[in-house]
């Protein structure tokens, strides 16, 4: 592992670990390069979609025929997905866990970006939990995560606060 | 034009054990229809969404056909699901389309242009075959062998619009039902 960068081959490792069978996903630039190693990823289904706010229906039909989705949008993307994050996640108690992409996240928290500044506090807004991941330092709460949403029953979101680092950078 | 009546009841014929994913006018004729309601689950609370939460339960069970009874306004949208369902080929979707040319549950108003292909649509998309109906003789003659070829298809149902005269009660238990329906699904296909 190295501090401060996020590669995409230790979160999908995380994500085999967790028994995870689909990625619902619309591609961002925070989440561009883990795209490549899922789809090399053979025992995970990469379902692309045309617009973020079917991820979250789509997740709910895989949960009900006994598979075990994740879904990876971007923070703007998530705002889009509104109506169906409180319909068909937190309304049906749905035990899912959403990648999101911090677009604009900055540590120090001054960023010009709304997509950034308006994303706690819509997660707090929706009584979402979340966990934010800044680098391969902080994948251990990938599976708090995953814990949190069975325990609840409910969405829970992993906020990539980084892009993450291309893979000839690997090592 | 088909009555809503008739044309689920032409449906539900060849059903066989079939997921059906509904929403908006043609549920509360389903509901009355359906004799396997662990199978069924109405769209109660997330507009829009049928053609991508009957994606995913095609997807992730591939061996149980699905039926899809979406609306026009309800498809509008969410257009982008037809690019998306035909992406996945997934061989065991039927996506149903119950065109009245209006919202029926907000009192009849008219669809942004209610002259819209859906069949044309869906081929552009990538959809197996599709299929518009009018006739309720036809549908019934035609949709066995509809059925029988692998999807996904979209079947254009023609229906008599029903413009409701009280908005939509939405209430704990109607909006408690959708999660019962998948939970109960569930079981029933694990």
């Amino acid at each position: 592992m190295i501090t401060g960068i996020l590669h995409p081959k230790n979160v999908v490792e995380q994500l085999v670990r967790q028994g995870v069978t689909h990625m619902i996903t619309l591609p961002d630039s925070e989440t561009r390069h883990m795209y490549d190693r899922l789809v090399a990823e053979p025992s995970i289904h990469v379902i692309p979609v045309s617009r973020e706010g079917e991820a979250i229906p789509i997740a709910a039909g895989l949960w009900a025929a006994g598979q075990h989705p994740v879904i990876s949008i971007q923070n703007a993307g998530l705002f889009e997905s509104g109506d169906a994050l409180r319909g068909l996640a937190i309304g049906i108690d749905l035990p899912l866990v959403m990648f999101v992409g911090y677009r604009g996240y900055t540590r120090h928290g001054d960023t010009p970006d709304s997509a950034a500044r308006f994303l706690e506090p819509y997660l707090h807004l929706w009584g979402v939990d979340y966990y934010t991941v800044e680098g391969d330092d902080d994948l251990d709460r990938v599976p708090l995560a995953f814990e949190r949403a069975e325990k609840s029953s409910q969405p829970v979101a992993v906020l990539i606060g980084t892009e993450y680092a291309t893979e000839y950078a690997k090592e | 034009m088909i009555s809503y009546e008739d044309a689920v009841e032409i449906i539900n014929r060849e059903r066989g054990d079939a997921v059906c994913v509904t929403t908006m006018t043609q549920t509360k004729y389903w509901y009355a229809a359906s004799e396997k309601p662990e199978l069924d689950v109405g769209i109660s609370n997330g507009m829009s969404k049928a053609s991508s939460l009957g994606l995913g339960i095609a997807v992730g069970a591939p061996d149980r056909t699905v039926i899809i009874l979406d609306g026009d306004g309800s498809l509008l949208m969410n257009l982008g699901s037809l690019v998306t369902v035909a992406g996945q080929r997934p061989q065991n979707l039927y996506h149903f389309v119950f065109d009245n040319g209006i919202y029926a549950v907000t009192g009849g108003q008219p669809l942004p242009n209610p002259e819209v292909d859906y069949p044309a649509m869906a081929m552009a998309s990538g959809y197996a075959h599709a299929h518009t109906f009018s006739h309720a003789e036809e549908l019934a003659t035609e949709l066995p062998e509809i059925m029988r070829k692998p999807g996904p298809a979209l079947i254009h149902v023609s229906v008599v619009g029903e413009p409701a005269s009280e908005g939509v009660d939405q209430t704990w238990e109607s909006n408690a039902r959708m999660g019962a329906q998948l939970r109960a699904m569930k079981k029933a296909l694990g």
